[in-house]
């Protein structure tokens, strides 16, 4: 890695638009995300988070705007983009036909890896899958599927990960073991770039969050500065009722990471 | 062309065979129809269908053979389809393989899903008493054909396979090609069909791809057939090709 590379931002956005037929997704869109934090693209459905981070992972062009992953732009550098990341996308994209353990495997060979059964196994056994290693993805559940996902994800160390609404549609419990998986990447120094409409999603995890809203980012900041856009905090006395999340965990007990 | 290609289409091909040897159905669902055909027609109709000397499965099974593949297909559109419409297709685009080798993975997988069928339907027709005198040459001859015509119909399935928005769009398209070879030379001669149906039948490329298999079973000349069934199937598989490959760009681009 170049020192100019080591210095450059993880991912750098500037002026990024993308129209679909008349409707305008994203309309000027900047950002830059800091080498080995956890960046948390927060909108609701429609707010053009999913066109970003597709034109971000090359799938997408963009009509106007730059953007560049890893030191490489999106449009020129292709291929070194494709090196240098991994997504995964909005829906498990997984082969359901194919077992945990050959989904691993796949995704290494794709990655021109040597020894993809090892790498496969060191992955399970890290996402606590390995039990369910050797059956077909089918027979997983949402939470078990996620895992795997972000598991393919992780083969080959991409320096940058695309993590597109992680948690949509997964239970409680599910939700828990993903946030734990991603925050054991960015451990690693694994820059992360995730999107979601849930807002303590963003809170438990990132290190800075952008709010996306009808195709610009209107807020940029930490928790902290984001908090401080509000009225300051108020002190009142309220009865702390257990939230209905506090109760299914504890009737159900708590997730371990082995499940 | 990439320096991965080899290695990528590979690792995606391994992937589409475990689906075909999981799920065996799409072999048996795809032979069920060219089987029906040849028994309702062997045994119901045959008999008063006047072919000339031989056996009427002798005269059926080139045709039989393309309806096979005609119907076979429509599972290579389906399988594109289905992966275009899960994650796992954008996953594959996202990562730094060789671009083309997604696709040629699905065509070498419908390849070898339909050598199987036709196998299948080949050794059905040897129960009800295909024989052929053929020498090694000849049954070459025929499987070239048979690959040719197979690739072109594969790289037919590809187009709606990358376009369809629904699954039964996806395999629609394989309903004419299974239509086509009743109005040919498959089923019945075609001098015994009226005017401009017989015109149409004779200048169509089904006869002359199962007249030119005939031929070879039957250790006859080959003719001009083969000629022309050569150039209906490269000409149909460069068209298809060139017309997948370019609405394959604009996808992944």
């Amino acid at each position: 890695m170049t020192t100019l590379q080591a210095h450059a931002p993880a991912i750098h956005v500037k002026g990024l638009r993308k129209s679909y037929k008349d409707l305008q997704v994203l309309r000027g869109v900047d950002f830059d995300v800091a080498r080995g934090s956890i960046f948390a693209l927060l909108g609701s459905n429609g707010a053009g988070k999913t066109t970003a981070v597709k034109i971000l992972s090359t799938l997408l062009k963009a009509d106007a705007g730059t953007a560049s992953v890893n030191g490489f732009d999106v449009a020129k550098k292709a291929a070194d983009v494709r090196e240098s990341i991994s997504l995964t996308g909005q829906f498990a994209a997984v082969d359901e036909v194919l077992s945990g353990r050959e989904n691993l495997m796949l995704v290494a060979r794709l990655r021109h890896l040597k020894d993809p059964g090892r790498i496969a196994d060191d992955l399970l056994a890290r996402f606590s899958l390995t039990e369910a290693g050797g059956r077909r993805v089918g027979t997983y559940s949402g939470g078990m599927r996620r895992r795997l996902d972000i598991a393919m994800s992780l083969i080959g160390d991409p320096p940058v990960i695309f993590l597109d609404e992680p948690t949509t549609g997964l239970d409680p419990q599910a939700r828990i073991e993903v946030w734990d998986a991603v925050k054991e990447l960015a451990g690693r120094g694994t820059t992360v770039l995730l999107t979601t409409q849930y807002l303590d999603e963003a809170e438990q995890l990132a290190d800075r969050i952008a709010i996306l809203h009808e195709g610009r980012i209107i807020v940029n900041g930490t928790l902290a500065e984001l908090k401080q856009l509000l009225p300051p905090a108020k002190v009142e006395y309220v009865e702390k009722q257990p939230t209905l999340e506090d109760v299914f965990l504890s009737l159900v007990g708590t997730p371990g990471k082995a499940s | 062309m990439s320096r991965h290609f080899f290695s990528d289409t590979t690792a995606l091909l391994g992937r589409s065979l475990r689906h075909i040897m999981r799920s065996p159905d799409t072999i048996i669902t795809t032979t069920i129809m060219p089987i029906a055909f040849l028994l309702l027609f062997v045994y119901v109709f045959g008999g008063a269908i006047k072919t000339g000397s031989g056996a009427y499965v002798d005269y059926l099974l080139p045709g039989i053979l393309l309806i096979t593949v005609a119907s076979g297909v429509a599972y290579t559109a389906y399988r594109l389809f289905l992966d275009m419409k899960g994650g796992i297709f954008e996953r594959f685009q996202s990562m730094p393989i060789a671009r083309s080798s997604v696709l040629w993975a699905h065509v070498l997988t419908s390849v070898v899903a339909n050598v199987i069928s036709l196998v299948v339907v080949v050794l059905v027709a040897l129960l009800m008493g295909f024989r052929s005198g053929a020498g090694v040459l000849a049954w070459l001859a025929v499987a070239g054909i048979m690959l040719l015509f197979t690739l072109a119909l594969t790289w037919l399935a590809i187009i709606p396979g990358l376009t369809a928005k629904t699954v039964e769009g996806a395999s629609a398209f394989s309903y004419p090609l299974i239509f086509l070879p009743f109005l040919s030379s498959a089923f019945v001669p075609t001098d015994s069909m009226s005017g401009p149906v017989r015109f149409f039948a004779e200048h169509q490329p089904v006869t002359a791809i199962v007249n030119a298999i005939r031929a070879l079973f039957d250790q006859q000349p080959v003719g001009t057939d083969i000629w022309i069934a050569l150039a209906w199937c490269v000409g149909l598989l460069v068209v298809v090709f060139g017309f997948a490959m370019r609405i394959y760009r604009r996808k992944v681009s």
